[in-house]
C-alpha cells in the first residue's frame, strides 16, 4: 500500500508498522452497501451453514444489576447446550457477564468449549479512572475470565485526547495477558462513521484483538453499516500489517434473518478465513433461540413456536 | 475454518410471466400482424432459447401506426383536460407497480440483466417516471414562465436494449404528460417488456392509439425516423446512430432529441472515502454488465493512492457473482446479445494488443448463453482504443493523474460529454471538478443514481435534450405560442 | 470647397483584432469594399473563440452582464454611424435595448432555468445552465442591425463565444458592431465577425467539428445541408429568429449539467 498521509494531531502514535490510511467514511454510500449486502438471499443449505455458524459464535450475554448466580446457571447451560432435543447443534462461543459473576459462569462452563467473557473498565460508561480500570481487569483475568470486553473512553476520544484513549487500551491489553481483549467502541455515542473508522484504527494500534460495536446498553447499537465499516477497518489493517482482528458486533441482533445479513457480509468483505468464532462473534442475549426455531424449521419444514425452546 | 460458503441457489420464479409464442405490433389499441408477415426470434440471452417470436415492423406498419397516433392525437388526447391525461399517467403507474415483479423477471428474461437490478432499479424507477410526469400533466405553463406550452403532435421513439422499459418509461412519460401521442419502436434485441406494457395501457383504459408499439430491427427505426407524419423524434441509442438520424432529419423542420454514448471518467481523489469510492467504481462499470451510456467506464485514480485503489478494486471484483440473471444474488448478468459479446471481445483484444494490462476474477461462466468476464485493465494510456471507445461491457480502462488540472484534462479529452464521477472528501474541489467537467450529469462521491426528478443527458457527442424533472419536458413541448416582448 | 472624408477600410473581426482577409480579398457591399473571409480566416475565428471561452465562460455573470451593458453604452454613443447601416434610429434604439435586457439576464438566467431536483433518496442534486461553447452564427439578412443583435445577444450572454458571419449583403453594421465591441470591454475572441459569402462561408462553419452550436438564423434555401454538416459532431442547431427576444433564446445555447451528492454526515 502507498504512504499512509500523516495522521491527524493526537493520532501520531509511536507505531511500527503505520496504521493504514485513515480515511473517511461517506456516510450514505456505506449505508447503501451495506442494505445491498443485506439482500442477498440465503436459502437452505446455505442457510443453515449460516445458522449454526451464528450459534457457534454467539456471545450469549447477561448484563443486568439483577444477574445472580441462579441466572448465570441457566446461562451457561443454554449456552452448551443450546437445545437440549438436538445434539447437532453446537456450543455458544462464550457467555458475556459482569465481573461479579466470573466465577459462577467458570464453574458452569468447566469441561465445555463455552469461555467465559467479563466486560470489565466501568462499563458501561468507561468514566473512571484509567487506574481503576486496570485493576478491574487484572481482577477478573485473575479469576480465569478467558476474555475481557473493555470500554473505550469516548469522552476522552470526543473531545480530541486520543492518545489518552489509546494508552488506556494498551494498558488494559498488558493487563490482560493471556485474555483475549475485545474493544467496545460504542459505536452510538460516536456520532459518524468516521469516528467508528479513527476508533476501530485506534482500537487495533493499540492490540485489540476483538473490536466490538457497543455495550448493548444504548438504544443505538450494531447496526449493519456501522459493522461494515470496522469490517473494512480490521481488513485495511490486514493488508497493511498481516494482523487478523476480530470483530464483534452486539446489540439490536434478535432475529436469526439478521445474524444471516451479517455473516453475509463479513463473508463478502473479510472472506472465508473469517468465518471462525476465533475472529468474529455476535453479541446477543435473544438471538439464539431465534436462530434455533429457524434451524428446526429448516430441518422439519414446519413453521416453529416458541414454547418448544427454552428461556433460560 | 471453511473453505468457503456456497449460496444456495436463489431463483426467481419464472411462472409469474406468460409469454405468448408470438406477437403482433401493437397499433391503434390491438396487436395486429405485420404486413410483410415476416417475423424473428427475440432470446433470453443467458440461455439463448427462443422465448417468442416478434413482429417487423415494415413501412407500410409504421405508417399504420404514425396513422393511429395522428388519429389519436386530433381526436381526443390533445384537447384531453390535462388533468384527465394526468389521471391515466397516474393509472399506468400504478399498473406497473402492481405487476412489478412480472415485469422484473421479463426483462431479466429477455434483457440478461440481474434480477435484482430490474427488481429493484428498472421497475421502481420506470412505475416513478410515470408517478413523476402524471403531475405535470396539468401543470406545464407553470414550468415555462411566460408560454402556454403545447404539445408538438406525434412523437416517434427509438430506445436501446439496455433499460428496455425504464427507457420506454423516459420517453413515453414526458410525451403524453404534454398532450403528444406516441410511436415507440423498443430495440431489437428487448422487445417483450415493451409488449407486455400494451397490456398495461389495455388495463389503464388509454385511448387507441395514443401509444403504438413497433418491434423489429433497426429498419423500422429508420422508417419511423424518415416518416412525414411523425413531429418529433427521440432516440437513445449509438452516436453513430444517432449522427446519421439527425444527417436524415436535417432540413426537415422536426423535433429532435438524443441520448447518445458516453465514456465518463470517474474520478478518484486521493484524500476519497476508498471504500465507498471502490463501491462506486464497482457500481460505475459492472452495474447492467456495462451496458449503460454513463458508465464510468474510465477510471482516473490519482497516482498516489493508485496501488491501494486497484488491490480494494481486485479483491472486491472477486466477490462478484457472475451468472443466472434469474438468480437474486447475481451481480452481473448475462450480456444482452451475441453481436454486443462480439463487439466486447474485439475491443478487449485490442487492449491487450495495445499493451494495456488486463485483470479478470476467477469466474465461472455458464456454457451456454453470452458472458464476458468483470474485467480490468491497468497500464492504459489516453491513446488505447479501450479509452477511447465505449465497450457498452463490464470493462474498465484504468487511467492516473496527478493533479486535479490534469484529471480534468484526461477527462475532458474525449467527442463524448455524458456524464463523469468524482471522489473526494473536499467540498471545493467536488464544486471546481463539477463545474469544469464538460459532462451533463456529474455525480459526486456517488455513481450511476437515477431519479425521474433529475434531468439527463448529454454535452458535446453525447447528445442534446434532457430526459427527466422539469427540463425533460421541454423536447415534447412547442413553447412558441405566445410571443412576448419583455 | 468641401472637405473630402476619409473613409473606413471594412475588415475582419478575429480574436480582438481587425485584420484583412488571409486570402487578400474582398468584394462589393453597400457601396464598399468589404473583406472576402476564406475557410482559413473563419478556421482562425474559430481558434479565437476557443481561446476566448474560458475567460469569459468563468467571469461571473455579474461582470458579463456589466460588459453586456457597456456593448449598450458604446452603440448609443454611436447612434448615428449606427443609424447609418441599418434601417435608422429606431432599429438602433431597439438594439440597444436589447443588450440592456440581455444584460440585466446575465445573473438572472441560472436561476430561471436551473433546478434543485426533489430525488427519491438522500441526495441533493441540481441542474445548472452552462455554456455549450463555440457557437456559429448565420446572421440575418434583416433587420441587418438589430437581426444580428437579436441573435448574438443571448449567445453571449450565457457564457459563450460567437464566430458570426455577417449578413453577405448587408454587412457594414456587423462591422460597425464589431468596432463597438472592441472598445467594450468584451474580450478579444469573444465575439468574431466575418464578412464574406454565406454559402461560402457556412458549410465551414457548420461542419467545423469545434463549433459547439449553429443557429442558422440568417440561412435559407442551404439549410438542409449545414443541418446534414452539424450532425457530423452533433451539433445543436438553431433556426434562430430575429424578432425573437426571451430567456428561451438563451437557453438555446446552454447545456444542463445536473450534479449529484449524497447528504451525510
Amino acid at each position: 500500500m502507498a504512504k499512509a498521509p500523516a495522521l491527524p494531531s493526537g493520532f501520531e502514535l509511536p507505531l511500527e508498522p503505520r496504521l493504514p490510511r485513515i480515511g473517511s467514511i461517506d456516510q450514505v454510500a456505506v449505508e447503501e452497501r451495506a442494505a445491498a449486502l443485506a439482500r442477498r438471499s440465503i436459502k437452505r443449505e446455505a442457510k443453515l451453514f449460516a445458522l449454526d455458524m451464528a450459534v457457534r459464535m454467539m456471545d450469549l450475554t447477561t448484563l443486568e444489576g439483577m444477574d445472580t448466580p441462579g441466572k448465570i446457571a441457566a446461562l451457561t447451560s443454554k449456552a452448551i447446550r443450546p437445545d437440549p432435543s438436538d445434539a447437532t447443534i453446537p456450543s455458544v462461543a462464550a457467555v458475556c457477564v459482569y465481573p461479579n459473576l466470573v466465577p459462577a459462569a467458570l464453574e458452569k462452563v468447566r469441561g465445555s468449549s463455552v469461555k467465559v467473557a467479563s466486560v470489565a473498565t466501568a462499563f458501561p460508561s468507561g468514566q473512571s479512572p484509567t487506574s481503576v480500570k486496570v485493576t478491574e481487569v487484572r481482577e477478573v483475568v485473575d479469576m480465569g475470565a478467558h476474555e475481557v470486553d473493555m470500554v473505550i473512553d469516548r469522552g476522552a476520544f470526543l473531545s480530541g485526547r486520543y492518545a489518552k484513549v489509546y494508552d488506556e487500551i494498551v494498558q488494559v491489553k498488558e493487563a490482560c495477558g493471556d485474555a483475549h481483549l475485545k474493544v467496545i467502541l460504542e459505536v452510538g455515542e460516536l456520532g459518524t462513521y468516521d469516528n467508528v473508522r479513527r476508533a476501530s484504527l485506534l482500537a487495533m494500534a493499540a492490540g485489540a484483538d476483538f473490536i466490538k460495536t457497543s455495550t448493548g446498553k444504548l438504544p443505538s447499537a450494531a447496526t449493519l453499516p456501522v459493522t461494515l465499516v470496522m469490517l473494512e477497518a480490521i481488513r485495511d489493517v490486514h493488508e497493511e500489517t498481516g494482523r487478523k482482528v476480530g470483530m464483534k458486533p452486539a446489540g439490536g441482533i434478535r432475529q436469526s434473518k439478521q445474524a444471516v445479513q451479517y455473516l453475509v457480509q463479513l463473508y463478502e468483505t473479510l472472506g472465508a478465513e473469517w468465518l471462525t468464532p476465533d475472529l468474529y462473534r455476535l453479541g446477543a442475549s435473544t438471538l439464539l433461540n431465534d436462530v434455533l426455531m429457524q434451524i428446526r424449521k429448516e430441518k422439519t419444514g414446519r413453521y416453529q413456536s416458541p414454547d418448544y425452546f427454552t428461556i433460560d | 475454518m471453511p473453505a468457503g460458503w456456497d449460496y444456495a441457489p436463489a431463483p426467481e420464479s419464472r411462472d409469474i410471466v406468460t409469454i405468448e409464442e408470438r406477437y403482433g405490433l401493437h397499433i391503434g389499441g390491438e396487436f395486429v400482424e405485420p404486413k410483410g408477415g415476416e417475423y424473428f426470434p427475440t432470446l433470453n440471452p443467458a440461455t439463448e432459447d427462443v422465448l417468442a417470436e416478434v413482429a417487423q415492423a415494415g413501412a407500410e406498419d409504421v405508417d399504420l401506426a404514425v396513422g393511429a397516433a395522428r388519429d389519436a392525437y386530433e381526436n381526443g388526447w390533445s384537447t384531453l383536460s390535462p388533468s384527465e391525461r394526468a389521471k391515466y399517467l397516474f393509472r399506468i403507474a400504478r399498473l406497473l407497480q402492481e405487476r412489478s415483479r412480472e415485469f422484473a423477471v421479463l426483462e431479466s428474461l429477455n434483457g440478461g440483466k440481474p434480477i435484482k437490478e430490474s427488481r429493484d432499479v428498472d421497475l421502481p424507477l420506470a412505475a416513478a417516471h410515470f408517478f413523476y410526469y402524471a403531475g405535470w400533466a396539468d401543470k406545464l405553463e407553470y414550468a415555462f414562465p411566460n408560454r402556454r406550452p403545447g404539445p408538438i403532435g406525434v412523437a416517434g421513439q427509438i430506445i436501446p436494449w439496455n433499460f428496455p422499459l425504464l427507457m420506454l418509461s423516459w420517453k413515453i412519460a414526458p410525451a403524453l404528460a404534454a398532450g403528444n401521442t406516441v410511436v415507440l419502436k423498443p430495440a431489437e434485441t428487448t422487445p417483450l417488456t415493451a409488449l407486455l406494457f400494451a397490456d398495461v395501457l389495455r388495463q389503464a383504459e388509454l385511448p387507441p392509439g395514443v401509444v403504438n408499439i413497433v418491434t423489429g430491427d433497426g429498419r423500422a427505426g429508420a422508417e419511423l425516423v424518415k416518416h412525414d407524419g411523425v413531429d418529433k423524434i427521440a432516440f437513445t441509442g449509438s452516436t453513430e446512430v444517432g449522427k446519421a438520424i439527425q444527417r436524415e432529419l436535417a432540413g426537415s423542420g422536426k423535433r429532435l432529441t438524443l441520448e447518445l454514448g458516453g465514456k465518463a471518467a470517474n474520478i478518484i481523489f486521493d484524500d476519497a472515502a476508498l471504500d465507498q469510492a471502490v463501491e462506486g467504481i464497482v457500481n460505475g462499470i459492472y452495474f447492467n454488465q456495462g451496458h449503460v451510456c454513463c458508465a464510468g467506464s474510465r477510471l482516473l485514480v490519482q497516482e498516489s493512492i493508485y496501488e491501494p485503489v486497484i488491490e480494494k478494486l481486485k479483491r472486491r471484483l472477486t466477490t462478484l457473482r457472475v451468472g443466472d440473471p434469474l438468480d437474486k444474488n447475481t451481480d452481473v448478468g448475462a450480456i444482452n446479445s451475441k453481436q454486443q459479446l462480439e463487439k466486447i471481445t474485439e475491443l478487449v483484444a485490442s487492449g491487450e494488443e495495445e499493451g494495456a494490462e488486463i485483470y479478470q476474477p476467477p469466474c465461472r461462466l455458464p456454457e451456454k448463453g453470452y458472458w464476458f468476464v468483470p474485467t480490468v485493465f491497468t497500464n492504459v494510456a489516453q491513446s488505447y482504443r479501450i479509452a477511447q471507445e465505449e465497450i457498452f461491457g463490464p470493462v474498465l480502462s484504468v487511467l492516473t493523474f496527478r493533479t486535479p488540472d490534469e484529471a480534468v484534462e484526461k477527462a475532458n479529452n474525449t467527442p463524448y460529454g455524458l456524464s463523469a464521477g468524482v471522489w473526494t472528501e473536499k467540498g471545493s474541489r467536488i464544486l471546481s471538478m463539477a463545474n469544469r467537467l464538460e459532462a451533463g450529469v456529474v455525480w459526486a462521491n456517488t455513481y450511476n443514481r437515477f431519479d425521474p426528478a433529475s434531468p439527463f443527458g448529454g454535452y458535446k457527442e453525447s447528445g442534446f435534450g434532457r430526459e427527466g424533472g422539469l427540463h425533460g419536458l421541454e423536447p415534447y413541448l412547442d413553447l412558441d405560442e405566445s410571443e412576448v416582448r419583455g | 470647397m468641401s472637405r473630402l472624408p476619409v473613409r473606413k477600410t471594412y475588415k475582419l473581426f478575429i480574436g480582438g483584432d481587425f485584420p484583412r482577409s488571409e486570402s487578400g480579398r474582398t468584394y462589393e457591399a453597400q457601396g464598399q469594399n468589404v473583406a472576402r473571409a476564406s475557410r482559413k480566416d473563419l478556421r482562425d475565428a474559430v481558434r479565437a473563440a476557443g481561446g476566448a471561452l474560458g475567460k469569459w465562460r468563468g467571469m461571473t455573470a455579474y461582470n458579463r452582464g456589466q460588459v453586456l451593458y457597456r456593448i449598450a453604452e458604446m452603440m448609443e454613443a454611436r447612434t448615428e454611424e449606427f443609424a447609418g447601416f441599418s434601417s435608422g434610429r429606431n432599429e438602433v434604439e431597439s438594439a440597444v435595448d436589447r443588450w440592456v435586457w440581455y444584460a440585466g439576464w446575465a445573473d438572472k438566467y441560472a436561476q430561471v432555468l436551473g433546478t434543485s431536483n426533489p430525488v427519491a433518496a438522500p441526495y441533493f442534486n441540481f441542474t445548472i445552465p452552462e455554456p455549450t461553447g463555440i457557437v456559429g452564427i448565420v446572421a440575418p439578412d434583416e433587420p441587418a442591425l438589430d437581426g444580428l443583435v437579436a441573435r448574438l445577444a443571448p449567445v453571449i450572454v450565457g457564457g459563450n463565444v460567437a464566430v458570426v458571419l455577417a449578413s453577405e449583403t448587408q454587412p457594414l453594421a456587423a462591422i460597425e458592431l464589431a468596432e463597438a465591441l472592441a472598445t467594450a470591454d468584451v474580450p478579444g475572441g469573444v465575439v468574431n465577425v466575418l464578412t464574406g459569402f454565406r454559402s461560402e462561408l457556412a458549410p465551414w462553419l457548420a461542419g467545423h467539428m469545434d463549433v459547439n452550436a449553429i443557429d442558422l438564423a440568417g440561412a435559407d434555401g442551404e439549410i438542409p445541408e449545414l443541418e446534414r454538416l452539424a450532425a457530423e459532431n452533433v451539433k445543436r442547431v438553431v433556426r434562430g429568429r430575429a424578432d425573437r427576444q426571451s430567456p428561451y433564446e438563451i437557453a438555446a445555447f446552454l447545456e444542463l449539467k445536473t450534479v449529484w451528492h449524497p447528504i451525510g454526515v
